[in-house]
């Protein structure tokens, strides 16, 4: 029978002083992990929210975002009326075709111009993209110049507020709505009607892309051949969620790249950090040591229970980690690192799959940490040890 | 167990160390620490090794103890000749067969006295209910079933040891070691502790070997070993 794993809880606990450096190291490597981890779910999440599974965006090939595709008046009537395509509560073809541009508006925290997206669309667009909800106001009507805002960006752009006026091509635009799309990135976007924006966008003549709902998602396949095999159309179909989550792909790995490195980096910091308290717990207890193997421990119970201690540690620490991280939770902030060069507002998501990597992460540190000391500790001769003072 | 064991008078030796030599090395340099120790020890004796310091005393003692090993030369003890054992054999040995009596009592300081009288009893097979139990009976032998909650540092010196004590024979072994039990004790605490020995030697039959620098203590043991330069006077 090993130690009981209370004998090392009391270690921790008396020797708190000893322990209190580790801990602190542990905990804040623990932190920045939660904290990179979170911002990268929550970016992540933004774009996945973005999209109706059974939705297909329809743009032209090789284009890397809406922004430089076109999709042609003519090639969107040849594909709306196509029979996968299911039909509105209207009788009309569940299709949007919407119009992109970018324009720079200010930001509230330091006034400096950012890129947001401004989207041109029909009424169809509601029922096709889903999810969309006017939270203030009330949305646009077709042929006035007014426009609705995305939640996330009304809070982060100047002047975006209820009622305002904005310029946006030499063109002024009413606020009259503030609406939400499930956290999706569309919050992060200007609306207005198709119409009234193609004119003053310079976007005559077609659309920059066509959302379609598809009557069944299994036939996506067979819908993206018959469209790529038209000699005519320079197009495809795309699921709309993939559209978006491959949107968030360069940025999502750079921010996974950027946890690991700089987790690694700090993550052997304090490893070492434990180590080095570690060592000095095993040589203020060797005659402890000592009169545990006297009395028949065996080498591997007294390793193990080092080992279980550092673990005790580094999870202490953990749990701190966690903790001073909690705060960032929800915190909103946004990306301008997107294909269509627009900001993309998110918020930290810290979940219970983040908190629980970042304790696994704080035991491996406990565990490597603890590993040398303890071996240290049990190979020491016991009539050496039991001589120390 | 011994009650028997002593009643036998041609009963084999508990303790049987055949021309043992320890030697250290230090650097290039040997030290011959033992040189030829012949030692029996008769179940139920109470030993006590006595010599200069640097004499081997304490090297002999931890050779029986099974916690060194010798140089060469044979340390047969309970039966088993422990230098042939394996560390963790030697191991699991000490705990059935040894208990150990430290000068400094080495009690584990963020244990309760009854914690750590139970250590022992964590490598046998007993449930936690027959391990307190069991616990609190040897503090009872050592009259301090009042103190089972305190920890070390709330306990005096005499009743560190006696804690200790209780440590040393609550898992039932065969022979104690005590390397200068009375050595950080006043006059008083060091007679309560040299009768609660005589009693676990004579009552419970315990084999006892101390070392000790004590006169008056050598003086409880029924017999008395001098050790000088690593060689046992008669």
């Amino acid at each position: 029978m090993p130690l009981p794993i209370s004998y090392n809880v009391r270690n921790v606990r008396t020797r708190w002083q000893v322990s209190l450096l580790a801990v602190i190291g542990i905990g804040l490597v623990v932190t920045v992990f939660v904290a990179l981890m979170a911002m990268r779910t929550g970016f992540t999440l933004a774009l996945r929210a973005t999209g109706e599974p059974g939705n297909a965006m329809v743009v032209q090939r090789g284009s890397a975002s809406e922004l430089t595709s076109w999709v042609p008046l003519d090639h969107r009537n040849k594909i709306v009326v196509d029979q996968r395509v299911a039909v509105g509560s209207n009788g009309r073809p569940l299709a949007s075709p919407e119009i992109v541009v970018v324009g720079a508006m200010p930001r509230r925290s330091d006034h400096l111009p950012t890129n947001v997206t401004i989207r041109g669309v029909t009424p169809s667009a509601f029922e096709v993209r889903g999810g969309i909800e006017i939270k203030e106001g009330r949305t646009f009507q077709p042929g006035l110049d007014e426009v609705i805002v995305g939640k996330r960006i009304a809070d982060r752009i100047q002047g975006l507020d209820l009622g305002a006026t904005i310029p946006i091509q030499r063109h002024n635009w009413k606020i009259v709505g503030i609406f939400t799309s499930r956290g999706g990135a569309f919050e992060s976007e200007i609306w207005g009607d198709l119409d009234t924006m193609a004119g003053p966008f310079r976007r005559q003549g077609g659309s920059n892309s066509l959302a379609v709902r598809l009557k069944d998602a299994s036939t996506l396949e067979s819908f993206d051949r018959w469209i790529r095999d038209d000699p005519e159309m320079q197009l495809q179909a795309v699921q709309e969620r993939k559209y978006y989550e491959d949107q968030a792909g360069g940025l999502s790995a750079t921010l996974l790249f950027l946890v690991g490195f700089v987790s690694l980096t700090m993550g052997v910091g304090a490893v070492f950090g434990a180590m080095n308290t570690m060592y000095a717990i095993v040589a203020a207890r060797t005659r402890e040591i000592g009169t545990l193997r006297a009395l028949g421990f065996s080498r591997r119970s007294i390793l193990f229970s080092f080992v279980m201690e550092s673990v005790i540690l580094a999870l202490a620490g953990g749990l701190f980690g966690c903790l001073l991280a909690f705060p960032i939770n929800g915190f909103s902030t946004a990306s301008g690192q997107t294909p269509s060069f627009s900001e993309v507002a998110f918020a930290f998501q810290i979940t219970p799959d983040i908190l629980a990597r970042g304790l696994v992460f704080a035991t491996a540190m406990g565990f490597f940490g603890g590993l040398l000391p303890a071996l240290r500790g049990a190979k020491l001769p016991i009539t050496s040890a039991l001589r120390e003072a | 167990m011994s009650a028997e064991a002593v009643r036998q008078p041609a009963a084999a030796p508990i303790v049987d160390v055949r021309n043992v030599r320890k030697v250290y090395r230090r650097d290039a340099e040997q030290i011959t620490v033992l040189d030829g120790i012949n030692l029996q020890v008769p179940p139920g004796e109470f030993v006590a090794l006595m010599g200069p310091s640097g004499s081997g005393k304490t090297t002999l003692l931890n050779l029986i103890a099974g916690i060194d090993r010798p140089t060469s030369g044979e340390v047969v003890v309970a039966g088993t000749d422990v230098g042939r054992l394996s560390e963790s054999e030697l191991a699991r040995w000490r705990s059935h067969n040894v208990g150990f009596i430290f000068q400094f009592y080495n009690l584990i300081p963020v244990l309760t006295a009854q914690e750590n009288v139970e250590l022992p009893l964590l490598l046998t097979s007993l449930s936690k209910k027959e391990r307190r139990e069991r616990a609190l009976t040897a503090l009872k032998v050592v009259g301090l079933a009042d103190r089972a909650g305190h920890y070390p540092r709330q306990l005096s010196g005499g009743q560190e040891q006696r804690v200790a004590i209780a440590r040393a024979f609550v898992a039932d072994p065969g022979v104690l070691v005590a390397d200068e039990p009375t050595g950080d004790l006043d006059a008083k605490s060091a007679e309560e502790i040299l009768a609660l020995m005589e009693s676990l030697n004579r009552d419970f039959g315990k084999t006892i070997v101390m070392v000790t620098h004590d006169p008056r203590a050598a003086e409880r043991a029924h017999t008395q070993k001098h050790l000088e330069k690593g060689v046992l006077k008669a």
